[in-house]
Formats: structure tokens, sequence, C-alpha cells
């Protein structure tokens, strides 16, 4: 599934939205940067409480499909200048991290 | 050791203590570089992943320090060296999930004790030299092929 498709079906509220085309490989659930650093995949979309600026670094070294801040966390003006010139989408959705991972697990798994 | 004569490109960038948020900027240019010589994607991803653990570690834990990025036909090497304050037992912080991390840094995510447990993953030649009270440095070397082809 693209990026797109799955904000679309899961209700996720884009913040920056370079590239809505991009493949969704599966999910990755974490706060810890070098957790990602070290078991994120390409194509992962990160689910994360951390919102701050070396969160937009750690997720383009890894790849990632995107970063979706949960429980309506927003990342602040300066993060989200710096996903957009690195080309990194964030999202954000009211959903709690247990939620959002089992939704997004069962549309990937199902290929709903 | 590597000659000299085969140094492709040497660069070197300054990192401040306590700027975490700038922290990263030096990982970015690196990958920049090494692509822009040609390196092989997988050597950027490594290469990448090392740079900010280290990177990291400079602006979180020292008084500043430096990260030289040298790139040679057969490898790519990074030195971290900093002004200290040095590590007292260096097997200790090569154990996953040892951290000395304040708990401000743990609430940003870092001081998962994995940041030198992940440079020395992500590097084919890893060694870290280090005096209590004086300093760190860090050599990483990743290889752009892969030895066990003879």
């Amino acid at each position: 599934m693209t990026l797109g498709e799955v904000t679309a079906a899961l209700g996720l509220v884009p913040l920056v939205d370079p590239d809505p085309g991009r493949p969704v490989r599966w999910g990755f659930c974490s706060d810890l940067l070098s957790d990602v650093l070290a078991h994120a995949r390409e194509g992962d979309l990160w689910i994360t409480h951390q919102r701050h600026l070396n969160v937009v670094a750690v997720a383009k070294l890894k790849g990632v499909a995107g970063v979706v801040c949960v429980r309506g966390l927003r990342p602040s003006e300066e993060v989200r200048r710096a996903a957009q010139e690195e080309g990194v989408p964030l999202l954000t959705t009211q959903m709690d991290a247990f939620e959002l991972a089992g939704r997004l697990y069962r549309l990937l798994s199902e290929g709903e | 050791m590597p000659a000299e004569g085969g140094i492709l490109l040497r660069r070197v960038f300054p990192v401040p203590p306590d700027a975490i948020d700038q922290a990263g900027q030096v990982s970015t240019e690196v990958r920049r570089i090494l692509r822009s010589v040609g390196a092989e994607p997988e050597v950027v991803r490594r290469a990448g992943i090392v740079c900010f653990e280290g990177e990291m570690n400079i602006a979180l834990y020292t008084k500043g320090g430096r990260i030289v990025l040298v790139v040679r036909p057969e490898m790519v090497e990074l030195l971290f060296s900093d002004r200290g304050p040095g590590i007292a037992d260096i097997d200790l912080v090569k154990q996953p999930g040892y951290s000395t991390a304040p708990d401000w840094a743990r609430e940003l995510g870092f001081g998962a004790g994995m940041g030198i447990p992940n440079m020395e993953k992500n590097s084919d030649e890893f060694h870290i030299f280090s005096r209590v009270g004086q300093g760190t440095v860090i050599r990483a070397t990743i290889y752009r092929r892969r030895h066990d082809l003879g």
C-alpha cells in the first residue's frame, strides 16, 4: 500500500506530505532512536511519541515511509520545516500507539 | 594500516557539546558526500548510522569534539574524537543496554544503551581508545568491498 492509501484508510492527518505515493512496507513502533536505527527497515511507517528534530534525521537515515506521532502530538514548526526540506513525511493521529499499531498491522496483513 | 596515498577525500566536521538539535547534520552531510563520490548504497547506509550515533555521543556526553571522514578506494573511515570525560570501562559501554544518559536525554529517546553497539555492528573494524579525564577516540572502518570475496 502507498502512504496515501494508509493515511486515508486509518484517518491519519498529514502534516508534511512530500510523497503520498511512497510504499509502506510494514510498521515500526518505538520511542528509542537507537532502536529505530538498529531495527527499523526501509519503508516502515514509524509510530512514535517523539517529535523533536533528531526524529527527522533518524527517519531520513533509515528511509522510513513516514513518521506518525500518536495521541495528537504535533511536531513544532521547526521540525516540520526540517522534514519538508529532507522529504520526510510527518503525520499525526489522535489514536494511541497501541491502537494505531494494531490497525496498521491488520491493514497491511490483510491488504484491505 | 592503509597507505596514506590512497585517500580520495578527507573532511573534518566540528561537533559542539550540548547541541543535540544540530546533531544529525554531520551524518546528513557525510551521506551526501559519500553518495556524491559514488559509494555503494549499503556503505552510505552503514556510514550514516555509525556517524549519527557517534555524533550523538559527542553532543550528549562530551565537552565537544570532531568527526573526520576519510574516503579511500577500498574503505570509508570515520574518526570521532572528543575532549572528555573519557570512558572508564570500554567493555561495559559495548554492552547493549548500558547507558549513562541523564533523564532529559532518555525522554528524548536517547540513552537506550544501543549507540556504541550500533556503531560496532555497522562497522567492519571498530576501535575505541579512551583515557579518563582526557577524551575518547573511536575509529570505525567500513569496507567498500566485502573481505569475504577473497
